[in-house]
C-alpha cells in the first residue's frame, strides 16, 4: 500500500537559490496527500517536478516500479508519458474546443476507438455533472464549471495519480467548499492518489489523509491533519495552521518572566527541553483562551485594549506588559470591557524556540 | 459627469472634436464618394462600374488584389514562423533576433524597393550580374519586376505586423494551457498544431488583415518595381492619372472611383478584423506565470539560427548597405572601391543642391507641425471618446474610426477635391495641403496612443481631485495632462518619424517647391539620379534610426 | 444634529432603476456603515453624496445646505461640497509624491505654504507614514497607498468622510489592521464617516450604526451592530450578517414539527397563524451532544478544518450546518463521524414565515 509515489532526496536549485531541499516522502495508493505552505515555499515547484515540467537538480521520482526522473541516472520521462491527471489553478481549459472535446482530448491522443472515447468522455462528464454543457465552449462556463471541465479531462484517462495545483483558489469561497467535496467524492469513486498543493490550511485539513508543511523549500512536518493540529512541530507550523498568538518569555537561569516585568502565572512553566534558551515563545490560539475573574492568581494578567463585536465572535486585544494578545470568544460569553483588567487562562499552550 | 458646471464645457469640446474630424477626414472622403457617383446632377452608379470595366482600371484592381493577397499570405507565414521561433524554441540569440525582426517597421519600403532594384533588376542588378558574369548563367536568376518580386519585397517590410501580434499572444498566453495538453499525453508537435496555433489564430488573422489593408494601398514598392513591366496597382494608377492629366475631370473621376474601391475594401477589412478580435478573442491570459514551454530544437537549433541570421543579413543589412554604398559613388555603375567612394554626394545634397535641401526642410517642418497639431487634437478627441459621457458621443466614436480605415492615396485625393478652391480655399500647390493631408493620415496613430494612455487614467483619479476641491479644469491640468504626457509623447514620435519618409500622400500633392524627402528620393531616382537619391535615402535612414533609438531609450525609461 | 439628510432620493440608469425613494440621515460624529451585496446601489448613493452623480428625484442636504435637488436644478459640484472621499482603488495620483498628494486639497484652497507644510506633515504622521513623504505611490504597498488616500481625504478637515470599500483590495491581515486604524482616526479627529462595504464583519466591527440594503437598493434595517445581528427584522438581514441556518418547521395542531418528521420543537414557538415556518439560527446558537434532551439528528458529514470541526446534520429531512472548536470537541468527546447520531438544542431561534424567505436564498 505505502510507497506508490516516491520522492527520494528531491532537490531543485535555480542558480544559487535552493527552491526545494532534499525532499523525501512516499504516498500510498489512493491516499490524498497535501503540500501546504506560503507562496514561494517550493510546493508548486515540487509538484511540477513530479509532473515532469521541471527538471530535478538532485534526487529521484518514482511511481510504482517506474523511475520517472533521476538526473544522476540521466533518466527523464517527459510529462506526456507519465499518465498523470493534472488540474491547474487557472483552469487551463481550451476555449477553442467544446467541453466534450476538451475531455476527449487525452483519449484522442491515445488513439482509442471512437466508441471507447465516447463512452469514457461521457462517463467523466457524468461524474462531474457536465453532460448538459458538453457542446458549449468552456468560455461560457463559470469558474466552477471550467474547473469541472479540467477535472473531467484529468479523469478521462483514469489516472492512478492526480496532481492538483491550487485548483480552488481562483473560485469564490462558497464554490470552493462545494468543489472540495466534489473532489473528495471523485476520489472515493475512482480511487486515484492525490497530490494536492495549496496555501489554504483548512482546505488541506479537510481533504487530506496526510499533510506536508513546507517553508523555504524545507519540510517542517509531515503528519495527519489531526496530529498536526494537536502537535505542531514548530513555531512556523503553529502559525500557519490558524490564528495565533506568540508571547516572548525571557529566561534567566531558573526564573522566567514576560517583558515588562510580568510574571508567569502560577502553574505555568517553560518545558525542560527549552531550558537553555534565553528567550522562548509561548504560543496560543485566540479561541483557546478563557477569561478568569480579574483577580484570579492562576491567570495571566492584562488590560483590555480593544473589544470588537464581529457577530458570531467578539474579538479582544489584550495588553500584557509590553506585548499584545488576541482573544476571541463566542458572542454569548460575557467578557471584560475596554480599559478593564483581566486574567487569562490558556487551554492549550505550546512552547517553542523563539527563532524557529 | 453631467453636473451643471461642466455641461457647457463638455459640449464645446465635443463640438470641436467632431468639427476637426469632419473637416479633416469625413468631408474629403465624402467628396470622393460624391464625385464617384454623382455626375451632372445625377446619381450614376453604372458609370462607376463602366470605369472599373476599362482595361486599365480593371487591371489595376486585379493587380492590387494579387499583390495584396500574395504579400499577405507570405507575410503571415514568415511572421508566424519567426514569432514561434523566438518565443517557443530554445534557439540561441532569441532576444537579439526579436529586436532585429522589428527593424523593418521603421524602414521605408520604397527605399528598400530601390535597393532591391539595384541588387536584382533583371539585367543590371548586382546579384544577377554576378551570377551571369562569373558563374556563367544565361539570364537573370530572379526577375524582380514581377508579381513575385514585388510581393517578396512587400513581405520583407510588412511581416512585422503579424510577427509582433503573434509574439504578444504567445508571450501572454497562459502556459498551463499547453502544459495541460502535455499532461494529457500530447507531444510538442501535436500541442503546437492542436492547441497553440488555434489559440493564437485570432492574433494571426488580425495581423494578416492589417497587412492586407496596407498592401492594397501601398504606392512605393509597386511604383518603383512595377514600372518596367507595366505592373501597377490602384494607388499607382490614381497617381498617374492625377499627375499626367493635370487634374482633368475625367482623370479625377477615375481616381475617385478607384479610391472608392479602396475605401470599401478597407472598410470590409476593418470590419472583419473587429469581428475576429471581438468574437473569437479567447481569454488565454493566465494568472500564475511560469516560463512558457520551450521546444528543444536539438539538431535543428544551429541550422535555424543560421537561417535567421542569413534572413536578417539578406533582407535588412544588405539593402541598407547598398543604399549607403551607392550613395557614396560619384557615378552609378562604378565598382565599390575606396577611390570611387566619398562623402561628396552627402555634402552636395545637404548644403548645395536646393531640391534636396528644400525637401529636408519641408519634411522636417511638415512633420513637426503635423505631429504637434495631431498630438493635441488627438488628446482632446480621445478624451471625449474615452472619458466623457455626453450626448452625441456616438457620432464621434464613428468618426474616430474613420482615420484608421482611409488609405493614404484616398486621403490625398480627397484633400485635393476639398482644398483646391471649389469651397473657397485653394491650398493646391502649397505645403499647407500636404499638412492637412498629413494630419488626416496620422490622426489614427494619435488617437490610438492617446486613448491607450487615457484608459490608464482611472476615473477615480479625477473624482478624487474633484473631492479635494479642484474644478474640472484644475483636475484636467493637474491630474489628467501630466498622466497622459507619455501617451502624447509617443503620439508625437509615432507621427513625426513616419512623416519624414512619407511617400504615398506627398507624391500626389507636391509642387516643384514643396517636395518632401520621400518625394525627392522617388523623383530623383525616376530621373536617373540614382546616386543622389541613394545618398538622400541614406540620410533619411540615419535620421529615422537615430530618432527611433531615442524613443526606445525614452520609453524604456518611462516603463521602468 | 444631522449632518446628512437624504430625502426620497431616486436614481436609475436607462432600463435599470437603482435607488427608489430612499431616505437616510447621518448624525454628526458617527461612524455609519452602508452594508449590502454588490450591485445593490450603495456605491451609487455614495456617489450621489459626493456629487459625482446627480439624483433623478429627491433632495440631499449636507449640513444645512441643499446640495442636490433635481427639481430646483440644484447640483453642487463635488469640489464645493467640502468632503473627503477614499476609493476602493486608492486613486492616489501616481505622478505626485506622498507629500504632493496630501497637500493638493490645501494647495487648491490657496493656503499659505507654511500652513500647508505643517498640516500635511502632521497628517502624514497621523496615518503612520512618517519619513515616506518623498516617495512616489509606485514605491508604496497597497496598504500604504490607502493611508495616503486617507491622509489626503482628511487633511482639509472635512466634516464628512466617505469611504467606498477602501479595504477590499488589501489582503486579509492588512484589512483587519486597517479597519481598526480607520476607527481610531475617526475617534481622534471626530469626523463623521460614511463607510460603504459588502463585508459584514467590517460593518459590525467599526460602526456606530449600520444600514442594510438589499439587492434592489432598498434599506431593510438601520440600527447598532448588535441590534442588526441579534434582532434582524427579516430573513434577508439575518442571512446577510453571517452563516445562517434555516430549517423548515410545519405547524400541526399546536405543535411545530421539524422537516418531514414528527419531532416537535420543545422551546419557544412563533407568534402568527401561518402553518409553514422556518426556524433560523447561527452555528453558535446550536448545542450539540451525544445524547440527551433535544432534537434527534444524524451527522451527515464531518469535516475537520483545523481549529474547527464542521458538521452537516440532518433532522428528519431538514439540514443544518454547525461547527465547534476542535479542542472543545476533543475534550467533550464530540468528534463525530458521518452516520453518528446526536442530540441538538438551540440557545435562540428566529422565526420567519416560510413565505418571507422567497428570493433570500438563491442557492
Amino acid at each position: 500500500m505505502a510507497g506508490f509515489v516516491r520522492l527520494i532526496g528531491v532537490t531543485k536549485r535555480f542558480g544559487d537559490v535552493t527552491a526545494v531541499n532534499n525532499l523525501n516522502y512516499e504516498i500510498g495508493k489512493g491516499e490524498c496527500f497535501s503540500m501546504l505552505g506560503p507562496s514561494g515555499c517550493g510546493k508548486t515547484t515540487t509538484l511540477r517536478m513530479v509532473a515532469g515540467f521541471e527538471d530535478l537538480t538532485e534526487g529521484e521520482v518514482w511511481v510504482g516500479d517506474q523511475l520517472f526522473s533521476s538526473p544522476a541516472k540521466n533518466h527523464y520521462t517527459p510529462p506526456e508519458k507519465r499518465n498523470f491527471g493534472m488540474v491547474f489553478q487557472a483552469f487551463a481549459v481550451w476555449p477553442h474546443l467544446s467541453v466534450y472535446e476538451n475531455v476527449a482530448f487525452p483519449l484522442r491522443i491515445r488513439k482509442l476507438s471512437e466508441s471507447e472515447i465516447d463512452q469514457r468522455t461521457m462517463d467523466a462528464l457524468k461524474a462531474t455533472n457536465l453532460v448538459a454543457a458538453k457542446d458549449q465552449s468552456p468560455d461560457y462556463l463559470s469558474g466552477g464549471g471550467k474547473q469541472r471541465v479540467a477535472l473531467a479531462r484529468a479523469l478521462a484517462i483514469n489516472p492512478d495519480v492526480m496532481l492538483l495545483d491550487e485548483p480552488l483558489s481562483s473560485l469564490d469561497p462558497h464554490l470552493r467548499e462545494e468543489m472540495r467535496f466534489e473532489i473528495k467524492d471523485l476520489q472515493m469513486k475512482y480511487g486515484f492518489s492525490i497530490i494536492y498543493v495549496t496555501h489554504d490550511q483548512s482546505e488541506a485539513m479537510a481533504l487530506s489523509d496526510r499533510i506536508l508543511v513546507m517553508k523555504l523549500g524545507v519540510v517542517q512536518q509531515i503528519d495527519t491533519p489531526l496530529n498536526i493540529y494537536n502537535n505542531p512541530a514548530n513555531k512556523f507550523v503553529f502559525s500557519f495552521i490558524g490564528l495565533s498568538n506568540f508571547l516572548a518569555v525571557n529566561q534567566d537561569g531558573s526564573s522566567a518572566q514576560l517583558p515588562g516585568g510580568v510574571a508567569l502565572p502560577a502553574g505555568v512553566t517553560v518545558p525542560d527541553r527549552l531550558a537553555g534558551e534565553s528567550v522562548v515563545s509561548w504560543a496560543s490560539r485566540p479561541s483557546e483562551i478563557d477569561f478568569l475573574p480579574a483577580d484570579d492568581p492562576t491567570g495571566l494578567h492584562g488590560v483590555v485594549n480593544r473589544k470588537a463585536f464581529l457577530g458570531e465572535i467578539i474579538d479582544y486585544q489584550i495588553q500584557v506588559g509590553e506585548q499584545t494578545l488576541r482573544v476571541q470568544k463566542g458572542r454569548r460569553d460575557p467578557g471584560p470591557e475596554p480599559g478593564e483588567n483581566c486574567a487569562l487562562r490558556f487551554l492549550r499552550p505550546f512552547w517553542y524556540k523563539e527563532d524557529e | 459627469m453631467n453636473t451643471k458646471s461642466s455641461f457647457g464645457v463638455a459640449q464645446i469640446i465635443l463640438f470641436l472634436s467632431i468639427a476637426i474630424l469632419v473637416v479633416v477626414v469625413a468631408f474629403p472622403v465624402l467628396l470622393i464618394l460624391f464625385n464617384a457617383f454623382w455626375v451632372e446632377d445625377h446619381f450614376n452608379f453604372s458609370g462607376a462600374i463602366e470605369i472599373l470595366k476599362e482595361p486599365e482600371t480593371f487591371k489595376a484592381l486585379i493587380n492590387s488584389l494579387i499583390i495584396a493577397g500574395m504579400s499577405t499570405i507570405g507575410s503571415t507565414i514568415v511572421g508566424t514562423f519567426f514569432a514561434w521561433l523566438v518565443t517557443r524554441t530554445d534557439m540561441p540569440h532569441k532576444r537579439f533576433m526579436k529586436s532585429m525582426f522589428l527593424v523593418p517597421f521603421m524602414l521605408p519600403s520604397f527605399i528598400g524597393a530601390m535597393a532591391w532594384k539595384m541588387l536584382l533588376s533583371p539585367n543590371a542588378g548586382f546579384i544577377n550580374r554576378f551570377f551571369m558574369d562569373n558563374l556563367g548563367f544565361d539570364g537573370p536568376i530572379f526577375n524582380l519586376y514581377s508579381y513575385y518580386g514585388i510581393s517578396a519585397v512587400e513581405v520583407m517590410y510588412l511581416f512585422p505586423f503579424v510577427f509582433i501580434q503573434v509574439c504578444g499572444a504567445l508571450e501572454r498566453m497562459d502556459p498551463t494551457l499547453e502544459e495541460s495538453a502535455r499532461i494529457s499525453g500530447a507531444g510538442l508537435f501535436t500541442i503546437t498544431r492542436k492547441i497553440t496555433i488555434p489559440l493564437v489564430l485570432p492574433s494571426i488573422l488580425s495581423g494578416a488583415l492589417l497587412i492586407m489593408l496596407y498592401s492594397m494601398a501601398h504606392f512605393g514598392t509597386v511604383a518603383v518595381l512595377g514600372i518596367e513591366n507595366g505592373i501597377y496597382n490602384i494607388p499607382v494608377l490614381i497617381y498617374e492619372r492625377i499627375h499626367q492629366s493635370g487634374g482633368s475631370f475625367e482623370s479625377i473621376r477615375t481616381g475617385t472611383v478607384l479610391a472608392t474601391v479602396l475605401v470599401i475594401s478597407a472598410a470590409c477589412i476593418i470590419w472583419a478584423q473587429r469581428k475576429i478580435l471581438g468574437s473569437g478573442h479567447y481569454q488565454i491570459i493566465g494568472g500564475k506565470s511560469f516560463r512558457p514551454m520551450e521546444l528543444k530544437l536539438r539538431g535543428l537549433k544551429y541550422p535555424l539560427m543560421f537561417f535567421c541570421f542569413a534572413y536578417i543579413a539578406f533582407t535588412i543589412v544588405l539593402p541598407t548597405v547598398v543604399i549607403f554604398l551607392v550613395g557614396g559613388l560619384s557615378t552609378y555603375g562604378l565598382s565599390f572601391t575606396p577611390e570611387n567612394l566619398s562623402l561628396d554626394n552627402f555634402k552636395f545634397i545637404l548644403f548645395e543642391y536646393d531640391v534636396t535641401r528644400d525637401a529636408i526642410f519641408n519634411s522636417v517642418t511638415l512633420g513637426l507641425t503635423a505631429a504637434i497639431i495631431t498630438m493635441f487634437a488627438g488628446v482632446m478627441i480621445s478624451y471625449v471618446i474615452v472619458k466623457m459621457d455626453v450626448k452625441g458621443k456616438g457620432i464621434l466614436e464613428f468618426l474616430g474610426m474613420l482615420p484608421f480605415s482611409v488609405p493614404g492615396s484616398v486621403i490625398a485625393l480627397g484633400v485635393i477635391l476639398a482644398w483646391s478652391g471649389q469651397f473657397g480655399i485653394n491650398l493646391y500647390n502649397t505645403v499647407w495641403i500636404i499638412l492637412v493631408a498629413y494630419i488626416a493620415r496620422y490622426m489614427a496613430f494619435s488617437l490610438k496612443a492617446n486613448s491607450a494612455a487615457l484608459e490608464q487614467v482611472h476615473d477615480s483619479l479625477v473624482e478624487a481631485s474633484r473631492a479635494c476641491g479642484a474644478t474640472m479644469w484644475q483636475s484636467l491640468k493637474d491630474i489628467v495632462l501630466p498622466l497622459v504626457k507619455p501617451g502624447m509623447f509617443a503620439a508625437f514620435f509615432l507621427i513625426f518619424l513616419p512623416s519624414l519618409r512619407e511617400l504615398t500622400v506627398s507624391i500626389m500633392l507636391y509642387a516643384p517647391t514643396t517636395r518632401t524627402i520621400g518625394v525627392a528620393i522617388y523623383t530623383l531616382n525616376e530621373d536617373g539620379e540614382t546616386v543622389i537619391s541613394c545618398a538622400l535615402a541614406a540620410i533619411a535612414l540615419i535620421i529615422i534610426i537615430v530618432g527611433q533609438t531615442v524613443i526606445n531609450h525614452f520609453t524604456k525609461k518611462e516603463s521602468e | 444634529m444631522d449632518i446628512i439628510r437624504v430625502e426620497n432620493v431616486s436614481k436609475g440608469y436607462p432600463g435599470h432603476p437603482v435607488l427608489q425613494n430612499l431616505s437616510l440621515t447621518l448624525k454628526k460624529g458617527e461612524c455609519f456603515t452602508l452594508l449590502g451585496p454588490s450591485g445593490c446601489g450603495k456605491t451609487v448613493l455614495l456617489r450621489l453624496l459626493a456629487g459625482f452623480e446627480s439624483a433623478d428625484a429627491g433632495k440631499i442636504y449636507i449640513g444645512d445646505t441643499l446640495v442636490n435637488d433635481p427639481e430646483a436644478r440644484i447640483a453642487v459640484p463635488p469640489e464645493n461640497r467640502g468632503l473627503g472621499v477614499v476609493f476602493q482603488d486608492y486613486a492616489v495620483w501616481p505622478h505626485m509624491t506622498v507629500f504632493e498628494n496630501v497637500a493638493y486639497p490645501l494647495k487648491i484652497a490657496d493656503r499659505p505654504k507654511d500652513e500647508i507644510k505643517e498640516r500635511v506633515m502632521r497628517m502624514i504622521d497621523i496615518v503612520g507614514m512618517n519619513g515616506l513623504d518623498k516617495r512616489l505611490p509606485s514605491e508604496l504597498s497597497g496598504g500604504q497607498q490607502q493611508r495616503v488616500a486617507l491622509a489626503r481625504a482628511l487633511v482639509a478637515d472635512p466634516a464628512l468622510l466617505l469611504l467606498d470599500e477602501p479595504l477590499s483590495n488589501l489582503d486579509a491581515n492588512l484589512r483587519e489592521e486597517m479597519r481598526f486604524e480607520i476607527k481610531e482616526l475617526q475617534k481622534k479627529l471626530g469626523v463623521t464617516v460614511l463607510y460603504v462595504t459588502h463585508d459584514q464583519e467590517i460593518g459590525l466591527a467599526i460602526s456606530d450604526r449600520v444600514a442594510i440594503m438589499n439587492a434592489e437598493g432598498a434599506i431593510q434595517q438601520i440600527g447598532t451592530p448588535w441590534e442588526i445581528f441579534e434582532q434582524p427584522v427579516n430573513p434577508f438581514v439575518f442571512n446577510f450578517m453571517g452563516i445562517a441556518n434555516f430549517i423548515d418547521v410545519r405547524r400541526e395542531e399546536n405543535s411545530f414539527l421539524v422537516g418531514k418528521g414528527s419531532q416537535a420543537i420543545p422551546w419557544e414557538s412563533p407568534a402568527g397563524d401561518a402553518t409553514e415556518w422556518v426556524a433560523a439560527f447561527r452555528p453558535s446558537d446550536v448545542r450539540i451532544a451525544r445524547s440527551g434532551d433535544g432534537l434527534h439528528g444524524v451527522i451527515r458529514r464531518a469535516n475537520f478544518l483545523g481549529a474547527m470541526m464542521d458538521y452537516l446534520i440532518e433532522i428528519d429531512g431538514a439540514h443544518l450546518r454547525t461547527s465547534i472548536e476542535t479542542h472543545h470537541a476533543i475534550a467533550q468527546d464530540l468528534m463525530f463521524k458521518a452516520g453518528d447520531e446526536c442530540s441538538l438544542s438551540f440557545l435562540s431561534l428566529h422565526w420567519f414565515e416560510k413565505e418571507s424567505l422567497k428570493g433570500v436564498l438563491e442557492e
